[in-house]
């Protein structure tokens, strides 16, 4: 068995999730590849060759993969998968956005957001918003998987020194072409990636009031998230949401500030390691899973923590 | 310009569903059913399409049971102009319903075909990709704006981390984030219209699409229970615990 995981990166770096990926490889075992596709993409594929088990590296450097588009993306991935017996990449945006087309090419179902390998064809995954846990079996020539990153620790970034290879391909379907983008510029750590997240919801009552949540995330190192209701009532951009239809999300520590604690909410942060919920709602379904609770006014309670820490 | 829109018939979302004793499924025997949220939001876009000028036709298409035809008859009343049922009491895959989306678009042949990115039971968030790729049309993921300018659409689309903007040429996809719109409630006299539009059943023999699965789903449990901890009395005790206890700062 060789099992395909596809990077995730922006060329330069690959990110973290990339080493939960590769983890999920080594628990269903084989020898793993990492195929890297971008454009000028070498720092990207020098790095995935030092992450601990990869075998090789695979580097399909082309302007046609430079935005990870899809339409040219997936073809690649589905040419070079077809040999494999697993083709795995990261839950994230980018990832759901390329695999299930790469599954449709090799005419096999793809299973999504895996949480655990329990055989090299049997694994768990979320569904009804995590409100149950399906065992699926697949009997695919290449098994077609998506991994949720938090599902699994991740391995050594360094360690490794696996061989490099370039490949000479060039899909360019010419259906598509990137226009722009706006990422949010943010001196925190990211919020899947951060060992301690703060998280404010319907009770930080407007946007201004999440500078209370920024002094504390500052005081702790940790990354800022938002619950739906938070979101959908424009407080913050929706690139802080946390929960099932945003982030999910495992930090050490999770502090709720103001989240009621809604089903979907809950799938987002549930595995984090310690929960903290602070909410004057003394009823609040937050506290029926939160480690730690204070029932107070968040407004009295999170400057005093800035303070207190 | 004809817009093709992909609907799915799952459990509410305000429901809270309960796994079968057997662990075989979710039991939704007398569990509210509703239109997938995300789904209403790629009708809710179609139908402003056609406000502007831009659409000139709204097919709505579902793959399900027969029940999936209430789906239908509310996307009509919202304003789609008729409907098509591929009817199969199985559980399809998302490879399966993406084929038989395939055969459809084949037959009414839409400049832009808008589906959700996901159902909010199954939790794929794989149709519309597996659509595009088995039409060879681009496809716009997540989208949280759609622009039409001649033969081209513009997708900006919620990434992790921020939003991209990209062109497709058309025929193309797009899938509906929760951003997109807010969809409209159907009034009732629209919903009196609606029962008089077409709705044409047809099924995936008739379409020549085999619905056969490389997946099987071998059991389906409850998630392991997370207990409730304590509540602390103030803050300095709460510090106190995530120093001394949990170790965390």
């Amino acid at each position: 068995m060789t099992i395909l995981v596809i990077a995730e990166h922006d060329n330069k770096v690959v990110a973290p999730a990339t080493l939960n990926i590769v983890a999920a490889a080594v628990k269903i075992g084989g020898d793993i590849h990492v195929l890297v596709a971008g454009q000028g993409a070498g720092a990207a594929a020098e790095a995935a060759a030092k992450i601990a088990g990869v075998a090789k590296v695979l580097v399909a450097d082309n302007a046609a993969y430079a935005h990870q588009l899809p339409e040219n993306v997936a073809p690649l991935v589905a040419e070079l998968g077809a040999g494999y017996s697993h083709i795995l990449a990261a839950a994230t945006s980018n990832g759901k956005n390329i695999l299930p087309r790469v599954a449709a090419q090799l005419d096999v179902d793809q299973i999504s957001e895996i949480i655990s390998v329990e055989s090299a064809d049997t694994f768990k995954r979320p569904i009804y918003a995590g409100n149950a846990i399906a065992t699926v079996q697949s009997n695919a020539a290449v098994k077609v998987i998506t991994v949720r990153a938090t599902g699994f620790d991740p391995v050594a970034a360094e360690g490794g020194s696996a061989s490099v290879e370039a490949i000479a391909a060039a899909h360019d379907a010419g259906t598509s072409s990137f226009v722009g983008e706006e990422l949010a510029k943010s001196d925190r750590p990211e919020l899947t990636a951060a060992k301690i997240v703060v998280s404010g919801g319907r009770g930080m009552q407007n946007g201004d009031n999440f500078k209370h949540l920024y002094a504390l995330a500052d005081k702790l190192g940790a990354a800022v998230g938002a619950s739906r209701a938070a979101v959908d009532a424009g407080f913050v951009p929706n690139d802080m949401q946390v929960g099932q239809t945003g982030k999910i999300v495992a930090p050490q520590l999770y502090i709720a500030v103001g989240i009621s604690g809604a089903i979907q909410h809950l799938a987002g942060m549930k595995d984090s390691k310690v929960i903290v919920a602070i909410n004057k709602d003394e009823e609040a379904p937050i506290f029926q899973v939160a480690d730690y609770g204070l029932v107070a006014d968040l407004f009295e309670a999170v400057p005093e923590l800035v303070l207190t820490i | 310009m004809k817009v093709l829109v992909a609907v799915k018939r799952v459990v509410d979302y305000n429901v809270k569903v309960r796994v079968k004793a057997d662990n075989s499924g979710v039991d939704l025997a007398n569990v509210k059913m509703s239109m997938n949220p995300f789904c209403e939001i790629a009708v809710e876009e179609a139908v402003r399409l056609k406000e502007k000028g831009v659409a000139t036709e709204i097919v709505v298409v579902s793959i399900g049971p027969t029940t999936a035809q209430e789906q239908l008859r509310t996307a009509l009343a919202l304003g789609a102009d008729r409907a098509i049922l591929v009817e199969s009491a199985e559980d399809l895959t998302s490879l399966a319903v993406a084929k038989l989306l395939k055969a459809v678009v084949d037959k009414a042949q839409p400049q832009l075909v808008i589906l959700g990115k996901q159902a909010i039971d199954s939790d794929n968030n794989q149709t519309g990709q597996m659509l595009a790729a088995l039409s060879g049309y681009g496809q716009g993921t997540f989208a949280s704006n759609v622009e039409i300018s001649g033969d081209s659409v513009a997708v900006t689309r919620e990434v992790d981390g921020g939003a991209q903007t990209v062109s497709l040429k058309l025929p193309a996809i797009v899938t509906t984030d929760l951003r997109l719109n807010e969809p409209r409630y159907a009034s009732l006299p629209n919903i009196m219209k609606a029962k008089k539009k077409p709705l044409e059943v047809l099924t995936p023999d008739a379409l020549g699409v085999s619905t056969a699965s490389t997946n099987k789903t071998v059991k389906v449990e409850a998630p392991a229970a997370r207990s409730a901890g304590i509540k602390v009395k103030s803050v300095a005790e709460l510090v106190e615990k995530l120093k001394n206890e949990a170790k965390v700062i």
